[in-house]
């Protein structure tokens, strides 16, 4: 804990960092893949394309996006912008999948309701889809935001600043506190974001109950197989 | 788009082939770290992984400890590692394989869970020990899913070999280190497009894979 008490600002600047890349990128995620998944929950035809198209960018190992970005897009690679690129395309790609789950996830009857209440479309998917669909969206969005948290440290390996600093100088020095302190900061930021996310999602939805859930079943085939999907 | 055209030229470039620097012994390097590392993690988290689905217990604590672990930036474990264990392949293979513990776990618990209790149940109404369920029923109806989960966790090993390269001497990810440490940006989008192309490729066989152990595979859905 000395080095950190020595390092103090640096550490703090780092973590400024890292937070300027991170949630803008995921901001960029969703935002995007909202879009893309209620393309691909209207357009089942499209959305096999679009969602096959996600899991090959998915597909493409971080790194090597973070070097091919700055030659498609002219920009510098040693640029903050080519890791939030990178990290929305990421983000994009895997939480497309799930958006169009969450709007899949809607009970129909609700829609006809508000479509017999006279609902315009952008009423219907303003106030009936989107606020529906918050509680699957969320938990894709979740996942998002500790992966992309945590693949903002490899930008350090090119040299776009964040607590990943503190482990390329850390392993470089030699000095391990400093790696523990960026490892520790990246988990910690990540369980503040989440946590961040889980109040969100509970002010967006105030008719879900929140009452501890109810036991479950104690014989395992009691349990439907619907599951171990998270 | 020149830069890419220099890179494909730098791939094809008969003297970066052979040898003990060469991009098919890098890519032989780069696929044995990304199979050891998920065999090694596969021997450890299946079986665990089928205890779970097929006892339904611990499952919760398991579910956090995978998450946890997920948020753990895997630099900081490489380079910890790199520190302790010293520079060899040791220390990337380790944190590969904690890498792919917690996708192949939730694979393996997520595939058990998965099969039909009306069958389990009739297994088990037929005669057949706990030992038989899980390997003639839980399994074979899982296996989809749980190579599903060895398919995630090949997929982030290859991608994350790449990173072994800063702490050791293996794989592509050399490439892209040593071009970026000369500004040599061929080198590097090369070393990029070999381990896309590697992943995909790996990605594209363990989908197919997946496809065929399909228990309805080939047979009218019931």
């Amino acid at each position: 804990m000395t080095w950190l008490d020595t390092n103090r600002a640096y550490v703090l600047d780092m973590l400024v960092q890292h937070v300027r890349l991170a949630v803008p990128a995921i901001a960029i995620s969703v935002l995007v893949a909202i879009v893309l998944g209620r393309i691909a929950w209207r357009w089942p035809r499209a959305g096999t394309v679009v969602l096959g198209i996600a899991s090959l960018l998915y597909s493409v190992p971080a790194l090597p996006l973070l070097i091919v970005i700055p030659v498609l897009l002219g920009i510098p690679l040693r640029s903050g912008l080519t890791l939030v690129v990178a990290l929305a395309v990421y983000g994009t790609a895997l939480l497309a999948g799930t958006a169009a789950d969450a709007f899949r996830s809607v009970d129909p009857r609700v829609r006809e309701a508000a479509e017999a209440m006279g609902y315009s479309r952008t009423g219907l998917f303003w106030k009936v889809d989107l606020p529906l669909a918050v509680p699957v969206l969320l938990s894709g969005i979740r996942v998002i935001t500790v992966s992309t948290v945590s693949l903002v440290t490899i930008g350090a390996l090119v040299g776009i600043p964040s607590l990943g600093n503190l482990l390329t100088d850390g392993f470089q020095r030699d000095i391990r506190a400093e790696i523990v302190v960026g490892v520790l900061g990246t988990m910690l930021l990540a369980i503040a974001l989440d946590v961040l996310l889980v109040v969100a999602g509970a002010l967006l939805t105030p008719w879900r109950e929140r009452r501890p859930r109810r036991a479950r079943a104690t014989t395992a085939s009691a349990v439907p197989a619907v599951e171990g999907a998270a | 788009m020149n830069l890419f055209g220099e890179a494909l030229r730098w791939i094809g470039d008969g003297s970066h082939w052979g040898g003990p620097g060469g991009i098919d012994t890098r890519i032989v390097q780069h696929l044995w770290v990304t199979f050891a590392a998920v065999g090694i993690a596969a021997v450890l988290a299946i079986p665990l992984g089928v205890l779970i689905g097929h006892t339904g217990r611990g499952r919760l604590v398991v579910v956090a400890l995978a998450g946890a672990v997920r948020a753990v930036p895997t630099l900081g474990l490489l380079t910890l590692l790199g520190l302790a264990i010293g520079i060899g392949v040791e220390a990337p293979l380790l944190a590969l394989v904690a890498l792919a513990f917690p996708s192949l776990l939730a694979g393996a618990y997520a595939g058990i869970e998965a099969a039909d209790p009306g069958a389990v149940d009739a297994a088990r109404a037929v005669g057949m020990s706990e030992w038989q369920v899980v390997t003639r029923v839980e399994v074979p109806l899982g296996a989809s899913v749980l190579i599903g989960g060895i398919r995630a966790a090949t997929l982030q090993v290859v991608a994350t070999a790449t990173l072994a390269a800063y702490i050791s001497d293996t794989g592509l990810g050399r490439y892209l280190f040593s071009g970026l440490k000369s500004r040599d940006y061929a080198q590097m989008l090369a070393g990029a497009l070999l381990v896309a192309a590697l992943a995909l490729l790996l990605d594209l066989l363990m989908a197919a894979l997946q496809r065929a152990s399909s228990p309805t595979q080939g047979k009218v859905p019931s």
